[in-house]
């Protein structure tokens, strides 16, 4: 068990170092440069891309540029090219931002689609299973900022609330109870509108999943015990049928972090994909690292934890 | 073959359906696919008339600006007396209406029809040809050793990398680096979506290569190049096209997104993605502007989704009803 483990996280660390070689050479290889990204600015001399280009080792070879990078990443040194703030503390401040967010709309994608599916398996053909799936595939067939826009119209419309930002602006005199208030109404539409895609494909994922095992043989044996449907059901197909999404776990985060960017750029959330985005408009690259960087960490410790639940819960899993 | 056929007519049993039939009559079962495969298809045909009318035979003109009549709703009339006659619409109607430059917008459908499409098929393509050359690599000459490391964990390994990344952010950041060209978003696109082709494939191979068909080509002495590609890449198929089908969607959806931060196909072309989000500064004034590339895009990609996942349902017998 505990060698599993450790070889498992030495596997990771090496993919994680593979992770950031190729962003890294990725990043630099492809054309567009930090120096260039004012290039009509008539006060920019070319000595000045100079000083630029010699302050941001932006001349030296490949390999020194990543070696400096990694270095100031973990001495946390590391500043960003735009207004020369340490990265850490800001990616940080985003992430902070972020996550309810993500907590938010990981919970209402695991709360609402485990019923649905199981629901629709369950009554293979019926109306209800046929209105999920159409719902389900209409709903992965949206551009997410176009049903946003709906959304957001729909909500200021008929509630007459705002839902742009993280609060209201000029409410910070308010009581407790109405602050708190005011940021759960904030986090509601873009949790839900970030989960939709998730609440889709999970639910078609537990649907098809719960269909496979109530084909198996010792969902049959069960009926021929005869037990009653509740218990065949619920018993023995639901936990055969759940054990495969404890390592849905660790592939949901790189998607909503990835996802984020639209959603936080619609509700103008200050959270970690805007200043992702951010990033990318000014060529920030320090920032554009880092954030993959620590996408990349989440990613792979989801999918560690993921592993190891599912040895857990599956006693036919050995880890060796 | 005579043996069979009088074996039929003696038990009385319905000629042997072939592997086609079969495949089209489950398909006719399932009504959504049906619809799914209705709409693909008549879009297809809409797209190369699209590309007919738009560039070659020009009827419908996506690119005349025409000032006096813009922000006009859909099905108004063309001013006549204010438009010279060769750049007003055909029929003089706006059957979509006009946008801020007084662009036919029906025209720039069309013509975004043909790009949307040939988006999410060209990046498909390419993340077919990379999934299925590395999974049917990894998964056929796997136990192959280069130096220390086999071939199978060198590529999975790849495979676990690039899963690492958040994938429309890594799009994001290589599209807004790279010169802006409808080309580079295919290739992007393509070039980060091919994981999933790549393991199934893998899969496929790796349950293929122990079976007795393969090992009877074997036997024959078969070139290696043959035995992979005539007979054990047609069978792993299955899976893939489900996927592919499945990728198209996403990628006029990734291409829309990326419209809509300002990074996806620039002038001329014009995509429903960007006019979509072209149409959002206008949801007030002009919600046509806005509503109906939606609604396209939301009807093309949920064609895509039904049809796949009917494949998915009709190709893979243990989802099949019993």
């Amino acid at each position: 068990m505990w060698a599993y483990i450790t070889r498992n996280i030495l596997q990771r660390i090496i993919t994680l170092l593979i992770v950031s070689i190729v962003a890294h050479s990725v990043i630099h290889l492809a054309p567009g440069e930090p120096s260039e990204v004012d290039p009509s600015n008539p006060r920019m001399k070319p000595a000045d891309i100079q000083l630029i280009r010699a302050a941001f080792h932006l001349d030296d070879p490949l390999y020194l540029q990543y070696a400096y990078w990694m270095r100031d990443l973990f001495t946390g040194e590391l500043k960003s090219f735009k207004d020369n703030q340490p990265v850490l503390p800001k990616i940080w401040q985003r992430f902070l931002n972020s996550l309810p967010l993500l907590i938010c709309a990981t919970l209402i994608i695991w709360s609402l689609s485990f019923p649905t599916g199981i629901h629709a398996a369950i009554r293979r053909g019926s109306v209800y299973d046929r209105t999920t799936t159409f719902t389900a595939y209409a709903l992965i067939s949206i551009p997410g900022f176009f049903l946003s826009y709906i959304m957001i119209l729909w909500v200021v419309n008929t509630f007459n609330v705002p839902v742009i930002g993280m609060r209201t602006f000029g409410m910070e005199d308010a009581t407790l109870t109405f602050r708190s208030m005011d940021r759960l109404w904030h986090l509601v539409i873009p949790s839900l509108m970030s989960a939709i895609g998730g609440i889709a494909v999970l639910s078609r994922y537990v649907r098809s999943q719960m269909l496979e095992v109530v084909g198996q043989d010792y969902v049959r044996t069960a009926r021929a015990k005869g037990l009653s449907e509740d218990s065949v059901i619920y018993r023995h197909a639901l936990q055969n049928a759940l054990l495969p999404f404890v390592t849905m776990f660790g592939f949901l985060l790189p998607a909503l972090i990835g996802g984020s960017v639209i959603f936080e750029q619609i509700f103008a959330w200050p959270g970690l994909g805007r200043l992702g985005y951010e990033a990318i408009l000014a060529r920030d690259f320090p920032v554009i690292l880092t954030i993959n960087f620590i996408a990349a960490v989440l990613t792979l410790i989801g999918t560690l934890i993921s592993d190891l639940l599912y040895a857990v819960v599956d006693p036919r899993i050995r880890l060796q | 073959m005579l043996a069979q056929d009088k074996l039929n007519t003696m038990t009385e049993l319905p000629p042997p359906e072939t592997q086609l039939q079969e495949f089209w009559r489950n398909l006719k079962k399932d009504k959504l696919a049906m619809f799914g495969m209705f709409v693909l298809g008549a879009l297809v045909i809409l797209a190369i008339l699209a590309k007919l009318t738009t560039e070659w035979i020009v009827l419908f003109d996506p690119s005349t600006v025409r000032l006096p009549d813009k922000f006009l709703p859909p099905m108004s009339e063309a001013s006549h007396d204010l438009i010279p006659a060769p750049d007003r619409p055909l029929f003089g109607i706006y059957f979509f209406g006009t946008d801020e430059l007084g662009r036919d917008v029906f025209a720039r459908m069309l013509q975004g029809s043909f790009v949307s499409l040939s988006i999410g098929f060209i990046a498909v393509g390419i993340s077919l040809a990379i999934g299925i050359l590395l999974g049917g690599l990894s998964g056929y000459y796997g136990n192959v050793k280069l130096g220390f490391i086999t071939i199978d964990t060198l590529i999975m390994r790849f495979t676990d990398v690039m899963l690492c990344f958040p994938t429309f952010f890594l799009i994001l950041t290589v599209v807004a680096l790279l010169p802006p060209s409808i080309y580079n978003i295919m290739i992007v696109i393509g070039v980060t979506s091919w994981m999933g082709t790549a393991r199934f494939v893998r899969a496929e191979f790796l349950s293929l290569r122990e079976q007795d068909f393969v090992i009877a080509a074997k036997a024959l002495g078969l070139p290696e190049h043959r035995i992979i590609f005539r007979h054990m890449v047609p069978n792993a198929m299955a899976p893939v096209l489900v996927s592919a089908t499945i990728g198209v969607a996403s990628a006029i959806l990734t291409e829309s997104g990326l419209s809509f931060l300002g990074f996806g196909v620039q002038p001329p072309f014009a995509t429903w993605g960007n006019i979509l989000s072209d149409g959002k500064g206008f949801i007030f004034d002009a919600p046509w502007l806005f509503f109906i590339p939606g609604f396209a895009i939301l009807i093309v990609v949920l064609a895509f989704n039904l049809f796949g996942e009917g494949l998915r349902e009709i190709l893979n017998p243990k989802l099949r009803r019993r």
